[in-house]
This record gives structure tokens, sequence and C-alpha cells, in this order.
């Protein structure tokens, strides 16, 4: 067996603390205590793989899959997974969902007076390709209120879920939208203490992936845990 | 190049819409080798109150201690009916359920072997990044020597491993306690 050659571990400051009473529901599921810290060992540096099997291609447009057209603003969400390195992470799964333009999500447990959309679900998935790119058409989902504070509104955002390589690299996040004025009031963007690894949950508006007359388009690109130098690389 | 993860953020309580759809509670394929285990439990909050919206992902190797993944180099058979990950969500009592196979062991960083176990990431709501946990077996000895127990204060080691449950034979009972009296042990495993 080869030497096991582990993920890097976060920089400081750029991934949230468990515990951020600002964002309410943390405040009882947070553990008390620390965590241990634990070497990558062989069940870490493995992990589930998910091939073209285990993909419907047709699941990566969430405004075509019932009978009539998803009411709301038609958008691209395109961009690239990569490792710290920079380097593609190819063939992984994604999977993503969201409310509806008016907010809501089709849940049970969604109880905003906002309507459903008969023909939008808010769930996708997609495998990136060789050179890490993913895309996804949807609708701009919309801002809604929740109960954590008085007045509470998330900002509109699409959440994501990717795998990469190994147990160490899961990875489940938000992607936001620029200029939306509920960012900076969002308790569950700002449990991350650095403001340019927050800020790059924004998404930005693309006008090389807009598609004239048809829909709106925006960039985000996630990055996931790199490998530790291996002793040949120093 | 250097850059920095992507900060994680929290599954929210919605995440079924997106992620049912490779919900995995059987892991056990045809004719996969191995001692079948259903490991059930709940999962708990500070005041142990059921968590009816979390997410419970597992990866362990098959019976020979082979993990389905182009880096385990070992010279140990795969088996097509397995392939190690199991997704399971917890119900309106915070319970889950998921039926599979004792893995075997497999490489420790020390030179020794490591005592069978299952790899597990919690989401839920209130949880801005997973936090990673162990399953492990009862009677079994290597449990002892396992180095990753080893790094466990002696009584917390207990939240790590499945109990028995009478009278139900492969049944096994393991809860996710995620704060307060019997709290799970969580690891740092980076991300």
């Amino acid at each position: 067996m080869a030497k096991v050659v582990g993920y890097r571990r976060p920089y400081i400051g750029t991934q949230p603390k468990h515990l951020h009473p600002s964002y309410v529901s943390s405040i009882k599921r947070a553990p008390s205590k620390p965590l241990i810290y634990l070497p990558h060992t062989l069940s870490e540096i493995t992990g589930p793989l998910f091939g073209k099997e285990s993909v419907d291609v047709k699941a990566s447009d969430l405004t075509n899959q019932h009978s009539g057209q998803a009411l709301g603003e038609r958008i691209v969400v395109s961009g690239r997974v990569l490792d710290e390195d920079g380097r593609p992470v190819r063939d992984t799964l994604i999977e993503i969902w969201q409310a509806n333009a008016a907010g809501r999500y089709l849940h049970k447990r969604d109880q905003h007076n906002a309507p459903l959309d008969p023909n939008f679900t808010g769930c996708g998935h997609a495998l990136t390709d060789s050179e890490g790119r993913y895309r996804f058409v949807t609708i701009r989902p919309g801002e809604y209120p929740w109960g954590n504070h008085h007045n509470a509104w998330r900002p509109a955002h699409i959440h994501f879920s990717l795998f990469g390589p190994a147990f160490a690299t899961r990875l489940i996040t938000q992607m936001f939208f620029p200029g939306d004025p509920l960012i900076p009031f969002d308790p569950i963007f700002n449990c991350t203490a650095d403001e340019k690894a927050r800020n790059r949950l924004i998404s930005v508006f693309d006008w090389e992936t807009t598609i004239p007359s048809q829909a709106l388009g925006y960039r985000f690109d996630i990055v996931l845990s790199g490998r530790e130098a291996t002793p040949m690389e120093k | 190049m250097s850059l920095w993860a992507s900060t994680s953020q929290t599954i929210g309580p919605f995440f079924s819409i997106g992620l049912a759809r490779i919900k995995q509670d059987n892991l056990v394929g045809e004719g996969v080798s191995g001692e079948r285990v259903t490991i059930e439990g709940r999962m708990l909050d500070g005041d142990g109150k059921p968590v009816p919206d979390g997410l419970v992902e597992t990866w362990q190797a098959n019976a020979h201690g082979k993990y389905a993944h182009p880096e385990d180099d070992q010279n140990k058979s795969l088996e097509t009916g397995f392939k190690g990950y199991g997704r399971v969500m917890t119900d309106d009592q915070g319970r889950f359920q998921f039926t599979t196979i004792k893995p075997g062991s497999v490489p420790a960083p020390d030179g020794k072997t490591q005592a069978p176990h299952i790899a597990v990431s919690v989401f839920a709501r209130g949880l801005e990044k997973r936090l990673v946990t162990r399953i492990y077996f009862p009677d079994e000895p290597s449990n002892s020597s396992d180095f990753a127990l080893n790094l466990v204060e002696p009584e917390r080691r207990e939240t790590l491993i499945a109990r028995k449950v009478a009278d139900k034979s492969g049944m096994l009972e393991w809860n996710i306690i995620l704060q307060g009296p019997g709290e799970t042990v969580f690891f740092d495993c980076g991300l």
C-alpha cells in the first residue's frame, strides 16, 4: 500500500465555525466539545464516485421538467469545479436545489405564503466534464422570509452539493446573486469570518454565457480541497 | 497556484427535494459477501429533541476491507454489488436506518490496520458545515488498538461504537447526539 497523501485543511477563517449564535439554529445543534483532529487515512482519501450511469442529462435544465415552462426569469448558471491547485475536478456529481421564482420550495415543511409552480420542482444534477465545467439552466430563485429573527429574509440562493474525488472533499454550499441587498444581513452567509472567502459565494454576472433573447448568465466557480504535496513534488 | 476551498454553507431544511434521488438505505447488492447489519438511530439536538431535517451519508470498505475507489491499491477483491456509499434522511422523529455489511479492516497510518468502521458525514439545518464521525462495531477486539478510537478520551469512545439491539440479530443502534450529555465524538477532517 502506497503512503496515504491527505487533503489540505482549510485556511484560517475561510470556513464557518459550527456555533454562530446569530444563526439561531446553530445554537442547539453545534457540538459543544472540540473536534478531534483526524489524520486522513485510506477511508478519507477514497470516497463515492458517480458515473454517467447515475446521471440524467436532462436534469441540468430545471425549467423544462414538466408539461409547461417554469415561471420566472430564466438564467444559466455555469462554472468550473477546481481543486486548490487550480486543477479541474472531472466527472464529479453536482446536485442543486432551490426555491421557485416566488421564493417557495416544493417541500412539505415550507409554509411560506407564496405560490408553488406546477412546472418547477427546483432540483437538478449534472456531472462535470473533462475540464471540470458544469452548466445548469434554471430560473432565478425568489428571496423568502424565515424565522431566524424579526423580519428575516434569505437572499436569493441556490444550494450546491459536490463530492469531489474523496470523502475528504465533500462540500455543500450555496450560490448567491450579485447585488442582492439582503446578502450583508444574512446570518448564514456571514458565518464565515474571512470576507474574501464569503464573497466567493456570490456568483458573477457574465455576458459570455448570457444567451441573447433567452437567459442571463451567472458564473459560479467552486473550489474543493486540494491534495497535500507528495514527497516527490517537494 | 493556490486557491482556497469554497466556503461551506448549511444544507438547510429543504434539501430532500435535491438529494432524495440518490437515497441509498440498502448498500447490499446481489452476491455481496459479509455480515449483513441494519444500523438504526436517531439524530438529537442539545435539548434531546429530534432533528427532523438531518442527512446522514456513509462511506465504507467491503467485507474484504477494499474501497470501491481507484486510490485503494490493496490486493483485495472488489464486489460489483457493493459500492460502499449510503445516504439516508432523518424522519420527523429524527430516526434514520440503513442496511449494509460489516466492512473488513483497512490500513492505518501507524502501519497497523484500522478496526472495521464506517465513515459518516452529518448534515442538518443549523450546521454550516458537515460533522464527520465514525461508526465502529460491538464485540470487535481490534477496537482497542484502533488509531482513531485511541485519539478519543476513553469515556467518549462508546459514542462511536454501535450497540447490539436485544433480540434483534443483525440490528445495531447508533445515535447522533449533536450536543450536550452523551455528545457524539466528531472529528476534524478538514472541510
